[in-house]
């Protein structure tokens, strides 16, 4: 049987002259993964302090493991794990010394806490720098010391805002395992990013939000279907070339064809998109055509935008 | 498996005791960074070590205070001025702790916590006010090796050292108060700007007597003359007072101005504490 441990029903929030939230609604199953993904200034980091009680709001009710977030704030903080924007380590302390310290706020004794930092410090790859300052720690030994810091008691709920914003390749994989290991342990994970492939690979279910509203709320799959399809692409070797391959492209084309005369790109959406590449490749070479590139092309996350808002309107009008 | 964070009991008690428990955390995490960082602690005492050096050996010869003639005395007088000074500059390096503290998410994930979050902010005081007493002792042994004395009594020189702490203790919540006002660090540094004045515009290196009227004035109501006068009167060093009221009760008013700058700004520091939320 599932369960819903975080809640938010018709949150909303005005600052000075800004509306943030504007009834927002938000749901997450317990032990699943849930992704709040938006480009900036979306209203994702307010929804995430309004959850961990950092922030209060105007209307709406939001429940985190089931206590109230605005009367029963004591017991939520008992229950949730934050790791924010920045990474709230103590760069100075070593990364022992940090884990220890908020081992120490979360009232274990000086053995509970050194015993648990050590676990943690194994967990998360970081027992050769563990007497080390975090300040000379790359950006993903800080993020993962950071997560560390929050899942001192493994807390029911863990928000994460922005967990991977300015890690290399690497980094980020690092954090997302560490995100998907939490889940499968049974903590409830929310959080936000504005990386289409982050949410697609941690994330049980997704919320798109924009302008403090939500747009979608789907499954990453669910939400790739309705992101439109890939566009084909060929980029011509000779610009001579460019009107042949508008034909090959028309052919298996399902949508607006669009030609670029300075790149000597055409492209187009296709449905089944690897039937529509071997078919064109196939028609290139028949013709003896020699291009330059062929491929298949995701839609972006901007055009993906785009695409839902436009949708979004679509079906309001409607 | 999760694990639930425990809850202070719901006694007067259990919550005292629960708070001072938070309060001696933050401030072992305050002594484990001076612990770390000694080479920090050091250039933070290198300004008012540069003022010793420029006021008593390049100033202080053309400086006249006491009447007497140029040069005389000038290191028994603008000795308990650096001290005062330090005191009132300390205000600064908390200011900048609690815009890196917020800067950082440290207050936020602190805040997110079970824990009594006014720790951040007490436990810094507590630490910081330590860290005065520490900087005290080192400027008391550098003017000491320069030839200053006190010509107090033990207990006069002690009063003297808390009237300055004291002092400290006071602004450490204008710091907490502007630490939480500003952006960034950049921003509270930036206040460097007004807080010399506030520092020098006072009988820290001058009597108030020997500037213009108005100045004057300002300086010998400056909550900083009054510390440096009236440790001055308790080191028995030369004290050159005017004739206004703070200059006239240096004791008293040294006593009161670090109350009233309390009064003032610890509501100040709390409601912007609470303010976070909005």
């Amino acid at each position: 049987m599932t369960t819903t441990t975080v809640e938010a029903q018709n949150l909303g929030k005005r600052y000075k002259d800004t509306v943030a939230l504007e009834g927002f609604d938000l749901a997450a199953e317990s032990g699943t993964v849930l992704g709040l993904l938006g480009p900036n200034g979306a209203g994702k980091t307010t929804t995430v302090r309004i959850l961990t009680t950092l922030l209060r709001f105007d209307t709406g009710t939001a429940r985190v493991a089931g206590f109230d977030v605005g009367r029963d704030a004591r017991q939520v903080r008992r229950r949730i794990g934050l790791t924010g924007q920045q990474t709230a380590v103590d760069e100075v302390l070593t990364a022992r010394q940090n884990l220890v310290l908020f081992g120490k706020l979360f009232r274990l004794n000086k053995h509970q806490a050194r015993e648990r930092a050590d676990r943690l410090l194994d967990q998360f790859g970081l027992t050769e720098a563990a007497d080390r300052q975090a300040k000379g720690f790359s950006g993903g030994m800080k993020r993962r010391l950071d997560l560390a810091a929050s899942m001192i008691l493994a807390p029911q709920v863990l928000f994460l805002d922005e967990p991977t914003t300015g890690l290399d390749p690497a980094g980020r994989r690092e954090v997302w395992d560490a995100v998907s290991g939490l889940a499968a342990d049974g903590t409830t994970v929310v959080l936000t990013t504005h990386y289409l492939d982050e949410a697609d690979r941690l994330c049980d279910r997704i919320a798109v939000i924009d302008h403090g509203r939500n747009l979608v709320d789907d499954t990453p799959a669910g939400l790739k279907r309705r992101m439109g399809h890939d566009r084909l692409e060929i980029v011509a070797a000779d610009t001579a070339d460019l009107e042949a391959l508008h034909g090959i492209v028309a052919a298996v084309a399902d949508g607006e064809i669009a030609a670029d005369e300075t790149a000597s790109s055409v492209s187009a959406p296709v449905k089944e998109s690897v039937a529509a590449l071997t078919a064109a490749a196939t028609a290139v070479r028949d013709r003896g055509l020699t291009v330059a590139d062929i491929g298949l092309r995701r839609p972006t996350l901007d055009e993906a935008f785009l695409e839902l808002i436009g949708t979004e309107t679509k079906e309001g009008r409607q | 498996m999760t694990t639930l964070a425990p809850l202070p009991d719901e006694t007067l008690a259990g919550r005292l005791k629960w708070t001072l428990h938070d309060y001696r955390t933050i401030v072992g995490q305050e002594f484990t960074h001076l612990w770390r960082q000694p080479v920090n602690f050091l250039w933070q005492l290198g300004f008012p070590i540069v003022m010793v050096l420029l006021f008593v050996y390049v100033f202080g010869s053309a400086m006249d205070v006491t009447g007497q003639g140029a040069g005389v005395d000038y290191v028994a007088y603008a000795m308990p001025g650096l001290f005062a000074m330090t005191m009132a500059f300390g205000f600064m390096n908390t200011a900048m702790a609690v815009a890196s503290a917020k800067e950082k998410g440290f207050i936020d994930r602190v805040r997110s916590m079970p824990m009594a979050s006014s720790a951040v902010v007490v436990g810094r005081n507590i630490a910081d006010t330590i860290h005065a007493a520490i900087d005290l002792l080192v400027l008391f042994l550098i003017a000491l090796a320069i030839g200053w004395r006190s010509e107090g009594t033990v207990m006069e020189t002690l009063t003297a050292f808390v009237l300055l702490l004291w002092l400290r203790f006071a602004l450490i919540w204008v710091g907490v108060w502007i630490g939480l006002l500003v952006k960034n660090v950049e921003q509270a540094g930036n206040l460097f700007a007004l807080a010399f004045p506030f520092g020098m515009v006072s009988s820290v290196f001058t009597p108030p007597e020997l500037m213009p009227g108005w100045l004057g004035t300002i300086a010998a109501w400056n909550p900083v003359s009054a510390t440096a006068t009236a440790i001055r009167e308790l080191f028995g060093n030369p004290v050159a007072a005017g004739s206004s009221w703070p200059e006239q009760h240096a004791l008293m008013a040294a006593v009161i101005w670090p109350v009233v700058i309390t009064v003032i700004f610890l509501p100040l520091g709390v409601r912007r504490f609470r303010n976070l939320g909005r």
